[in-house]
């Protein structure tokens, strides 16, 4: 583009390319025009990933700022059409990279919906859901502590956030095989029952883990320089929240308790005893409040639900009764960290040629889903989190669509930082603790 | 294993407060036999299948529940084209020239007060001739604690849609979301340009028509099959 075209629509251009530094900073100096554009990211520590941020400046103050996505698109709602129903859940664990449970079981639930069958999901599956649901809402809680301590200058909340973060990694891999993109939860159930001694560990994480929240509390709660950092910055109120269709902690924090587990509650959260997290500072400390408390809460819930697992419900199946839905095997997790059952194998290899039919048709075929759309929302760590799920009656899904609540928060970015400092930006993305994986899909 | 209701099972007792059943009105049948196979030496074992597409529904009153308030309260029956009751769910199919007129009603009716939108997606069917392209919008009342979806559709030979931004600014995003995937084209958005999709990307992803890429194999020239044309059991 010639250099006539740039000035029209950007105004003054300068063009570096070698030269006396000197004489560029002259030619700055003459010109009449203090406004300033910077782009910050896709490549920067503090944008949660491939975050681009055009910021036009004026000295210190943010005039303008617009947020370019889609550097991270991996085309997973297209993927998904060409792969069967229980393969979906492999694909939407991989959105929102910190917290995949709760992608998981958004899916599972629409398709649940679907088939028809909430009602015969078994009460086990839905506790142990539920269970690694809050203990993944406590882990991508802690992650966004961490960066944001990190990112506003202090490096042990970081430290502090993924130290103990470790600590459900590891519960998750001892429980699904995986740290990471699980894949645990399927339609009808989850994947594999809890191993043995699991209950226990988690127990061990219940007594660990209070400690360690109050641990980053101390380092953050009153610190000076959080507070003059995080206080009365990025202000976005309820009104603002509605407009932009912003939910979850940022909508918490401006003092309306809509927590979609209590108002329109989904795996039996209403048995479930638990405060929601309030503020109403409608700031960027508001919403560290809410997460922390949100991470209390979280371990209340997972009492519960493992008093549940262990007593009450201990022994139910984990997967639907329904054959042509439920994965033939109940897979145990093997030392090699693989589900494997031993039993199935010498069942359909030995001994029964329906069998052996039925577990191929049900694995590479999949089950048939009847036509329709359903819509399940749920309440992740970023808001709310809703798969569209539309089936023409075939054993694929014709269209998924997830609503990402990071890609409908990061909108606000504008709204929140604009004229206010170029140091606040930084605050105000991660307060909306975006996940870009989540975000473009 | 071929029988063509190969569908899970179905649970014997019906939820009490959900409206009738829509009736099938037409289903058409899309295919029969599967992997093309037609004459009599069809040994692919799916000969008899015939599957049939999913009727046109239009639920008949009373919806069941809170629905028949949402629509009551409306009362734009005009702007309505049908309404369908699936899976406990509220849809109102709305004429895309009225659309604007009816969010409004839904965000500001004392009585409807759905003051959050969730966002507009689209939805590609390229066999239902004249609204190829669907555009969803999900609503939540905080206030009365309901959900209700709006869909509109438009023809693909004029994708248009008047833009919904102005009640909804959440909407900036997904619509745009709706344009770069769909080629929705909705009227009177502030910029609607690409979002995920680079600026000079030629087509929209996610319609059905949109070409896929197979793989080449290094053996004498042979190329995997792009998915939507592999062989499949859908």
């Amino acid at each position: 583009m010639s250099t006539a075209y740039d000035e029209a629509t950007e105004g003054k251009v300068y063009s570096v390319t070698g030269g006396d530094w000197d004489d560029v900073v002259t030619g700055v100096r003459e010109g009449d025009d203090e406004r300033l554009v910077v782009n910050m990211g896709p490549q920067h520590p503090s944008t949660h990933g491939v975050l681009r941020l055009v910021l036009t400046l004026d000295g210190e103050t943010v005039t303008e700022a617009r947020s370019v996505i889609g550097y991270l698109h991996t085309g997973i709602e297209k993927n998904m059409e060409y792969r069967t129903w229980t393969q979906g859940t492999t694909f939407v664990t991989r959105m929102d990279y910190l917290s995949p449970i709760f992608n998981e079981t958004a899916y599972c639930l629409s398709v649940e919906k679907l088939l028809g069958i909430e009602d015969r999901v078994p009460d086990r599956a839905q506790a142990i859901r539920v269970m690694m649901m809050e203990l993944n809402r406590i882990s991508s809680h802690l992650v966004a502590m961490g960066t944001f301590g990190m990112e506003l200058g202090a490096t042990t909340p970081f430290l502090f956030g993924y130290r103990d973060r470790e600590m459900v990694m590891d519960l998750f891999e001892y429980i699904t095989g995986l740290r990471m993109n699980h894949a645990y939860v399927r339609p009808g159930g989850v994947s594999v029952d809890l191993p043995a001694g699991a209950v226990d560990k988690v127990g061990e994480l219940l007594k660990e883990m209070p400690k360690r929240i109050k641990d980053i509390r101390k380092l953050l709660d009153e610190n000076p320089v959080y507070l003059r950092r995080t206080q009365d910055v990025a202000y976005l109120d309820l009104t603002g929240c509605m407009a932009l269709g912003i939910t979850g902690p940022i909508l918490r924090a401006s003092g309306l308790p809509w927590d979609l587990r209590k108002t329109q509650p989904y795996c039996g959260y209403e048995n479930y005893e638990f405060d929601v997290a309030v503020q109403k500072g409608c700031d960027v400390y508001s919403r560290y409040l809410v997460r922390m408390q949100e991470m209390e809460e979280s371990l209340k819930i997972i009492e519960q639900a493992l008093d549940r697992i262990a007593g009450p419900l201990k022994g139910d199946p984990v997967m639907i009764e329904d054959k042509k839905i439920g994965w033939p095997a109940q897979l145990a997790l093997g030392p090699d960290g693989l589900g494997n059952s031993p039993d199935h194998i010498a069942h359909i290899m030995g001994s029964s040629m329906e069998a052996l039919i039925h577990h191929f048709k049900l694995v590479t075929e999949g089950f048939r889903v009847p036509a329709g759309q359903a819509y399940a929302p749920i309440e992740s760590p970023k808001g709310e989190l809703g798969a569209l799920v539309v089936s023409d009656g075939g054993t694929r899904p014709y269209r998924v669509h997830f609503r990402e609540p990071s890609f409908n928060n990061l909108q606000a970015i504008p709204a929140m930082s604009e004229g206010g400092q170029v140091a606040d930006v930084i605050a105000a993305v991660a307060s909306i603790d975006p996940v870009m994986g989540g975000v473009d899909r | 294993m071929t029988s063509p209701d190969n569908l899970p099972e179905v649970p014997d007792a019906k939820v009490p407060d959900e409206a009738q059943a829509p009736e099938p009105v037409e289903a058409p049948v899309v295919r029969r036999g599967m992997f093309g196979v037609h004459d009599s030496g069809d040994t692919s074992g799916f000969g008899g299948l015939v599957v049939r597409r999913q009727p046109r529904l239009s639920t008949p009153r009373p919806y069941g529940g809170y629905f028949d308030e949402i629509v009551d309260a409306l009362g734009m029956d005009d702007a309505i084209e049908r309404v369908v009751v699936d899976r406990g769910e509220l849809t109102l199919h709305v004429k895309r020239e009225r659309l604007v007129e009816v969010c409004q009603k839904l965000r500001d009716d004392p009585e409807l007060r759905f003051e959050l939108s969730l966002g507009v997606s689209g939805v590609h069917y390229p066999h239902l001739e004249g609204e190829e392209l669907h555009s969803l919008i999900h609503l939540c009342s905080m206030t009365h604690n309901r959900r209700v979806r709006v869909e509109t559709s438009c023809p693909d030979a004029d994708p248009h849609i008047p833009s919904t931004v102005g009640v909804y600014p959440t909407h900036d995003w997904h619509e745009r979301e709706a344009y770069d995937f769909f080629g929705i084209v909705y009227d009177g958005h502030p910029a609607l340009t690409r979002i995920m999709m680079p600026d000079d990307w030629d087509g929209h992803p996610q319609r059905k028509d949109y070409p896929l890429g197979g793989i080449p194999v290094e053996y004498r020239g042979a190329t995997i099959p792009s998915p939507d044309h592999r062989r499949s059991y859908s």
